[in-house]
């Protein structure tokens, strides 16, 4: 059944560039904000946004200093010549993340229904969990001061889960942990791009709403690896496939095609029928 | 005013039960000679405060550690530093677990020496559900809570620096000082390994003092360890050394961590050095590419 797409007009493209692009667009109208992609495929949605929809995206090394024009991600030595246009050692960081003029896209392992989400360990207790991860790192900073997105390579329940994230280590709009004398209007939970769909917090009370499904995918499979309610809107479209240009441009921002590396078996865009 | 000292006696000032702070970031510029040294000592019952790379879970499987004060401990490359992980999956060290600018805030508010500092970091989050010395408070001013983040008093800090001279001034031409500034302003007792050893005149010129962040009085000690910072990285001499962390890490998995101490680390640094091919091979490992 599968006939790969030959059209000139629609050109061929993987599930991991359709996640950059459709990624990219959470960027498009952030203004002159840092934006912070964590990995391989979110850093790269950040660098073609910054190409692309807006030129006024800060963007740094992923060290020390901010860049004028995106670093590739893949094929640069140590040395190599960069654009440079102010340092940003990591306490500075700081300084842009509490000033709000920040967007950052994070692979977190657990994310619940309130956007709350969960990085640093999982089950038992504080004093011994069953698994270490990372620690909660700079999510709590992050989510309280400016505006996040999630990335997620493998849409399942065991990411979205049922009931609130083991560990909480960012804020999302949980009315029963909102700070007093604030708004869930406050928090500013932008995008959720998965390998089936792209999502929202724009449903009642801020749900998590479906977006669009990426070709090929169905709406029960998406319901399926959830393990909470989504609001369905009624008309649901289908993700934008990448333009020519957008491909163009991340293969130059990915020579060594790391972003083929992302994703189990580097699927197509289009799902085989 | 000469601050030098041998490996040995500069740890010497940490003492059992003490509070230490560690610079650098992960696998990047930590102090892990001084580290070394100290887990050839019989000090125990330690807290470390620490942006934790192999430092912290180097001094978990030594059994030095009573509490850990973190944000993550992490390796990069090797993303779950796996002695930590041990440490923490077998209930064996306390923790309190803390946003990465909330330890910045900390070490600020004791260099400061004030009790607190307030921020909207952790509100919201387990970390103030979960750490029992993390207090919300009302504000004077507004309407809203705000997490009093506690000074993360120091009792002794362990920095790695480029350059220093025997009166304390360092340098950190590193691009990135990380929070090592901070660690330093925040301890009783700042103890720093540098790569080079400088004549103060080397800072006379503008161009070099530019990158001493803080002042010498916030120096107490000044130890002269070239590679002092293997296996991690110190930008721009060396890279961090993949080889010498899987070996690390395989100990680790082998529940063998005895072993290492006894092969690698060893009865001191010449000893360690050796163990891991040299100190020409440390400083000819790769500067990485992010």
């Amino acid at each position: 059944m599968s006939t790969p797409q030959t059209n000139a007009a629609q050109p061929q493209y993987t599930l991991a560039e359709l996640m950059v692009v459709a990624a990219a667009r959470a960027f498009s109208h952030d203004g002159e904000v840092l934006a912070t992609g964590i990995g391989a495929l979110p850093r790269l949605a950040a660098s073609l946004a910054m190409l692309t929809d807006n030129p006024e995206l800060m963007m740094t090394d992923s060290q020390a200093w901010l860049l004028s024009t995106p670093n590739a991600i893949s094929g640069r030595a140590a040395g190599d010549a960069q654009a440079q246009e102010c340092w940003m050692g990591f306490s500075r960081i700081f300084d842009n993340v509490w000033s709000g003029r920040r967007h950052a896209m994070v692979g977190p392992t657990q994310i619940d229904r309130f956007g709350q989400a969960n990085i640093s360990a999982l089950g038992g207790s504080y004093q011994q969990p069953k698994i270490q991860m990372l620690g909660v790192r700079g999510f709590p900073g992050n989510s309280i001061s400016h505006a996040n997105s999630f990335f997620v390579p493998a849409h399942s329940k065991r990411v979205f889960v049922d009931g609130e994230c083991d560990v909480v280590s960012s804020i999302g709009y949980n009315p029963a942990r909102l700070p007093k004398g604030y708004s869930l209007d406050e928090i500013d939970i932008r995008l959720i791009i998965t390998n089936l769909c792209v999502m929202d917090f724009g449903g009642d009370n801020h749900a998590v709403r479906l977006v669009s499904l990426h070709p090929g995918v169905g709406l029960q499979e998406v319901l399926d690896n959830t393990g909470f309610a989504l609001q369905v809107p009624e008309l649901l479209p289908v993700t934008a496939a990448p333009s020519a240009e957008q491909l163009r441009l991340i293969a130059e921002l990915d020579p060594g095609n790391l972003r083929s590396r992302q994703l189990k078996d580097n699927p197509p865009g289009v799902r085989a029928a | 005013m000469n601050k030098l000292h041998s490996p040995r006696s500069a740890v010497a000032a940490i003492k059992s039960g003490m509070t230490i702070g560690i610079g650098g970031w992960g696998p990047r510029r930590k102090p892990m000679a001084l580290v070394r040294e100290l887990l050839r000592s019989d000090v125990t019952d330690l807290t470390v405060v620490s942006y934790g790379g192999a430092d912290v879970g180097q001094l978990c499987a030594a059994g030095k550690v009573k509490k850990v004060i973190f944000a993550f401990v992490s390796l990069d490359f090797i993303p779950l530093e796996p002695a930590f992980r041990k440490a923490r999956e077998s209930g064996a060290i306390e923790v309190m677990e803390i946003d990465e600018g909330m330890m910045l805030l900390g070490l600020r508010a004791a260099a400061w020496r004030i009790p607190f500092i307030p921020t909207s970091v952790g509100l919201g989050t387990d970390v103030i559900v979960n750490a029992p010395d993390i207090k919300v408070i009302d504000s004077p001013y507004d309407d809203r809570e705000w997490v009093a983040m506690p000074a993360l008093k120091l009792d002794v800090a362990l920095i790695h620096a480029n350059r220093a001279d025997a009166r304390g001034n360092c340098q950190i031409n590193s691009p990135d000082l990380y929070m090592d500034d901070w660690f330093a302003r925040a301890a009783a007792h700042t103890i720093v390994s540098c790569e080079e050893l400088v004549e103060t005149e080397f800072f006379h010129s503008g161009e070099q003092a530019r990158s001493v962040h803080w002042e010498r009085a916030q120096t107490n000690a000044v130890v002269h360890i070239p590679g002092g910072a293997h296996p991690s990285s110190c930008d721009p001499q060396y890279g961090f050394d993949v080889a010498a962390f899987k070996a690390y890490a395989a100990a680790i998995a082998e529940d063998d961590f005895a072993g290492y101490r006894d092969s690698v680390i060893a009865a001191d640094e010449a000893a360690y050095q050796r163990a891991v091919g040299g100190l020409e091979s440390i400083q000819a490992l790769a500067l990485p590419v992010y």
